[in-house]
């Protein structure tokens, strides 16, 4: 396999071919802020968080679904990729209900993280409060489609480790949510194997465990890249 | 010609509120009215949340008393699991209720209301505040500040943090008492204890001299008292039944269950304020006024049940009478009530049951309705909660203390006025003892935290016609 060598930042890297920058950034101890990336999972480039700049083209352009490619000088934390980041952030608050006062995942959040990460400390778009509806059909699980930033974490992980394919996205736009089974309540769906990998994917606290209180939940992320790992190389270690 | 008089807002209370004083051709006063002139809405919102998240959300009703809708909720929540919770966690709730107790009565005697005692109802408003306080008498500003922060750290240690502890959870506690806390809690009961006695000593001497008549003036009159008591009629905070008392001690309605509260309970609205006016049912609105509070509990409770609050109250008793009637008696009660707490604390720290680690209990969706009731240090709160088979919370009603005391305020008030309002003539010092009748009460507006510095009061002059005769501001 041939190995493409690229710059980050600055920083001369060295990675295998099909690689994507994320990746390569990662070998190079550059840290890009990421929602929908999840190690273990498929890409998908939902949250667009990743945005990096990349010289010789005017687009940004996603790192975790950016393969790359000889000569690249790659750009992760310039001014407008920033603004651009924190405006990101802005907008997946104003969209949804996220009162982390009053949340399950509390303290143990990665939008709340990313927050941080990026500075932002307020919106500047208008809250949509939506009312999308809490479905607590599941006996073990809830999941909670105001505080869902729509990063399918758990459509893939629930495809690809699990098998199960519990989830999906609806609509389209604005107007999108996620579904269990053909849009039926979670508890009804025959589908689901109550394994509880999509309570460890969710990044918020949009799917948690039944009975968790505010800043209760707790997740074992390290858990699915276990398991993948122990599926693909029958190597069982964490 | 008639006029009416506004103070707005009113300091030194938390939350925000306005009073009117009606003045009839005479210019003697009419009528007073509390207006309360905040709406938060919580009952509509919660519709559609998970009854798990009850106790997270209604703690942020309010700063100072999180605490309490903390346990209200919680134990509406064991009654939707239909559980009864371990012994110990019930113990760790009774622990964090008392602390609450402690703390709250301590902010409401040491930071807002004493400036009124110790510095006088007429002195400077600039310095009519808890730093006044300071500067006039540090060693008792300071011990009352340590003993509000011993109720606080408590809390911290049982929760996790001073305010909005989510740790109180449908089932139990989320965490048992840890060795060190335990043992910070034994280590600060002694200094607590002393604070409390010099507070009480201190306030007898006042209620003796330079507060005489403000007993009478302050809230004087019959009403019917409410508030849980134990097995034994002894003084509750957390369980045990609810008692209806007259003022002349005459046990109404006992043995009542929050289950029922509809039943005995009803709630008026009037125009004017955003506070509802809940009411005794068989007497009717509005004869069927009823305090809550710790002049309530102390009246309703036939003991307490540890040996120091039990001799107070036994003096306490002695000097007004089984059944004191004054609203300015609240200041009294809520130190015996520390005292109380204190003692109560302490033998629960040295509970060997206290740091066991079995203290929450699971369980499915067993009730779709539940009510649940504590003793917040203002008074009794219900929270009532319809729920779908998911637990999805489908309709809330809450019954906040300040609320019970609704009626009994605007009489306070109104009594105030009259006695101090002659001649259409308005001093500060009056409007002052007219917040100050407020004060006894120590409404939680359940908002923020006015109980430091001076907030501007406007005194409105209003003629029937409506025109603007005089305008006061400090």
């Amino acid at each position: 396999m041939s190995v493409k060598t690229l710059t980050i930042d600055g920083k001369d890297v060295a990675i295998e071919e099909g690689a994507t920058i994320l990746q390569a950034a990662k070998e190079a101890g550059v840290a890009i802020p990421t929602l929908c990336h999840l190690e273990g999972v498929s890409d998908v480039g939902a949250c667009r968080l990743c945005l990096v700049e990349i010289a010789g083209t005017s687009k940004l352009l996603p790192a975790c679904v950016t393969e790359v490619a000889e000569g690249m000088q790659v750009q992760t934390n310039t001014p407008k990729l920033q603004e651009y980041r924190r405006m990101t952030v802005e907008l997946l608050f104003s969209e949804g209900n996220h009162f982390c006062s009053v949340c399950v995942a509390n303290g143990n959040c990665e939008l709340q993280d990313v927050a941080i990460q990026v500075g932002m400390d307020h919106t500047r778009f208008p809250y949509r409060f939506p009312n999308r509806g809490v479905d607590m059909s599941h006996p073990s699980f809830g999941i909670d489609h105001n505080r869902c930033i729509l990063c399918t974490r758990c459509v893939r992980v629930c495809d690809e480790i699990e098998g199960a394919h519990v989830w999906d996205v609806a609509q389209r736009g604005a107007g999108c949510y996620i579904v269990s089974g053909l849009n039926q309540p979670w508890g009804t769906v025959d589908a689901c194997t109550s394994c509880g990998k999509c309570v460890d994917a969710c990044p918020t606290g949009a799917i948690f465990r039944k009975g968790e209180t505010t800043g209760e939940k707790e997740r074992d992320r390290a858990k699915l890249e276990f398991l993948v790992t122990a599926r693909e190389k029958h190597q069982w270690i964490r | 010609m008639s006029r009416t008089v506004v103070i707005d807002p009113i300091t030194r209370i938390e939350g925000h509120a306005k009073i009117s004083v009606f003045l009839n051709d005479a210019g003697e006063v009419d009528n007073a009215r509390f207006h309360v002139v905040e709406y938060r809405g919580f009952e509509k919102f919660c519709e559609g949340r998970p009854f798990t998240e009850m106790a997270g959300i209604t703690a942020r009703i309010c700063g100072i008393c999180p605490v309490s809708h903390l346990l209200a909720s919680a134990k509406t929540g064991d009654k939707i699991l239909a559980v009864k919770i371990p012994p110990t966690a019930e113990k760790l709730r009774r622990m964090m209720n008392l602390a609450q107790l402690t703390q709250s009565h301590a902010l409401s005697f040491f930071h807002l209301s004493s400036p009124d005692f110790l510095l006088g109802w007429d002195s400077d408003p600039a310095k009519r505040n808890v730093f006044g306080l300071i500067a006039e008498n540090p060693d008792l500003a300071r011990a009352g500040i340590r003993l509000r922060q011993f109720g606080q750290t408590m809390i911290e240690i049982l929760g996790g943090r001073k305010i909005h502890a989510a740790w109180t959870v449908p089932g139990g506690v989320r965490e048992p008492l840890s060795a060190e806390g335990q043992q910070w809690i034994r280590d600060r009961l002694p200094e607590s204890f002393e604070t409390v006695h010099l507070a009480l000593s201190l306030f007898k001497t006042l209620l003796d001299t330079q507060l005489k008549d403000e007993i009478h003036y302050f809230g004087e009159f019959p009403s019917l008292f409410m508030g849980l008591v134990g097995k034994h009629g002894e003084w509750e905070h957390y369980s045990g039944h609810l008692r209806f008392t007259d003022s002349h001690g005459n046990i109404v309605a006992d043995q009542l269950s929050e289950d029922d509260y509809q039943e005995f309970l009803g709630e008026a609205v009037e125009p004017w304020s955003y506070l509802k006016f809940p009411y005794y049912k068989p007497l009717g609105y509005p004869a069927g006024m009823y305090r809550v509070g710790p002049l309530a509990r102390l009246n309703v409770c036939s003991h307490i049940g540890t040996e120091q609050a039990d001799r107070e109250l036994q003096e306490y008793r002695d000097r007004f009478g089984r059944i004191p009637t004054s609203s300015f008696i609240y200041h009294y009660s809520r130190l015996i009530e520390i005292l109380a707490c204190l003692e109560k604390i302490q033998e629960l720290v040295n509970d060997p049951e206290i740091r066991s680690d079995r203290v929450r209990a699971n369980a499915g969706i067993n009730n779709l309705e539940a009510i649940g009731v504590s003793e917040a240090p203002r008074g009794t709160l219900f929270h009532h909660y319809k729920v779908d088979e998911n637990g999805l919370i489908e309709k809330v009603n809450l019954i906040i203390a300040t609320g019970h005391n609704n009626l009994a305020m605007n009489q306070t008030i109104t009594q105030i006025a009259k006695q101090y309002i002659r001649n259409n003539e308005i001093t500060e010092g009056m409007l002052n003892r007219i917040e100050a009748g407020i004060r006894c009460f120590d409404p939680c507006l359940s908002c923020s935290t006015h109980a430091a510095g001076q907030m501007p009061l406007h005194v409105q002059l209003i003629a029937s016609d409506g025109t603007v005769l005089q305008d006061v501001y400090r």
